[in-house]
């Protein structure tokens, strides 16, 4: 299943809304990668609320889009990892280290805005 | 062993003249009842046992006692007895009294009775040896049957207080818009830091919380899974966007984490409580500030 990504403002966001296959991550991954210089955007939030279950893959290139999309100019937040899964991937040591994280798409709208006005004054 | 098996041990099968005996006895404890009830109660009293209880209370628990006792000898089962020692600890466990008394004012009944036995059949040495040979298995069958009642039923209070504080469930509360507070108080082990920590994660969620400033001055000791616990509370609030901060660490715990090097880097930890809150108010882009002189703490009467 393909995940829609919108693109609002300067941000591109991409909900997930089931269960994702291997190669469907994969094509997110290339999909926003490629995107976010096409539309020349400064922030990518990836919504995974829907999921209730996160893999090492999944979590890896979670990382990798991460890292891939700030070589490419922007930041990419998760929003909306659930209690269970948090714990779950705590437990094995999946932590995402080096990627933002908040509570849900409100949240990290107000934390681009935030840290964009910021770096907008200065 | 079970306390029929017990029974069956210290009460060998009495022969006929032995049944005959245990029966002349009993009748001679239930004609001497009231003196004899009325010196065990003095030897409770100067042995200064069941302090808890008053004189009139003791002389009553002490009549049903005797009575119940006086019916075990006599129908020589342990059912009613053992039903009564349940009883009576359930009564009196809660006021405070200890198994050395229970314990204590068993053997001093049988001490009592004995004596009066040994009165009464001193001048003959043979069938006084033949009396006691009936009535101390008895005696002890039954003294062990109210201490393994009593100590079972506090057994059975202590689990249940066990129970109750395991259960008793540590709030989350809110102090502020998007600021939760988790005060952690008594003995954590894994079990209750694992059931706090997704009772924590559940509130981040349904609060919307952004910092929760974790307190845990009120917790004694913490062994490295608990820590581990810890660790994995705050990376897992942190995938959930909520960032802890965790105050109070005791210079005991501070050492055992240390010790058993745990790795605290990740840890935003704050030496109090109120510097914990300052420092989630700092995160969250609060400003106290006090508007005006404070009033005079001194009120009219």
């Amino acid at each position: 299943m393909q995940v829609p990504i919108l693109k609002q403002g300067p941000y591109l966001i991409a909900t997930i809304q089931a269960a994702l296959t291997d190669s469907d991550i994969v094509q997110l991954r290339d999909a926003l990668v490629d995107q976010v210089v096409r539309h020349r955007a400064r922030g990518v939030i990836i919504d995974v609320t829907a999921l209730d279950v996160m893999d090492s893959f999944a979590t890896g290139t979670l990382r990798d889009i991460a890292q891939m999309v700030r070589l490419r100019g922007a930041e990419t937040v998760i929003v909306g990892i659930q209690p269970d899964v948090a714990l779950a991937m705590v437990q094995m040591g999946l932590v995402l280290e080096g990627v933002t994280t908040t509570l849900d798409l409100e949240e990290s709208l107000a934390y681009f805005q935030h840290k964009h006005n910021v770096l907008g004054r200065s | 062993m079970t306390l029929s098996e017990l029974e069956e041990r210290s009460q060998p099968n009495l022969d006929s003249a032995g049944a005959a005996l245990m029966r002349e006895l009993v009748t001679h404890l239930a004609q001497h009842r009231t003196a004899l009830r009325e010196e065990w109660v003095d030897r409770i009293t100067d042995a200064h046992l069941l302090g808890a209880m008053t004189r009139e209370e003791i002389f009553a628990e002490a009549t049903s006692v005797y009575d119940t006792y006086v019916e075990a000898l006599e129908t020589r089962t342990l059912e009613a007895l053992e039903a009564y020692a349940q009883n009576l600890s359930e009564r009196i466990i809660p006021r405070g009294v200890e198994t050395h008394e229970v314990v204590g004012i068993v053997l001093l009944l049988r001490d009592v009775l004995a004596r009066s036995l040994f009165a009464k059949y001193h001048g003959d040495t043979s069938i006084l040896n033949r009396v006691f040979d009936v009535y101390e298995p008895a005696a002890n069958s039954i003294a062990i049957t109210v201490a393994v009642g009593f100590v079972r039923e506090r057994e059975r209070v202590i689990r249940e207080q066990q129970e109750a504080i395991r259960e008793l469930s540590t709030p989350v509360l809110q102090v502020r818009e998007r600021l939760l507070i988790l005060p952690m108080i008594g003995l954590l082990d894994p079990h209750r830091a694992r059931q706090l920590m997704e009772q924590l994660l559940r509130a981040i969620r349904a609060n919307r919380a952004k910092v929760v400033v974790l307190d845990i001055t009120g917790v004694a000791v913490m062994d490295a899974s608990v820590a581990n616990h810890m660790i994995l509370t705050v990376d897992s609030a942190r995938l959930l966007g909520a960032r802890v901060i965790v105050t109070g660490l005791s210079p005991e715990i501070a050492q055992t984490l240390v010790n058993i090097g745990v790795d605290l880097s990740k840890m935003n930890t704050v030496g109090d409580l109120q510097g914990g809150i300052e420092e989630a108010e700092r995160l969250l882009g609060y400003k106290v500030v006090p508007t005006a002189e404070p009033p005079p703490a001194a009120m009219a009467l």
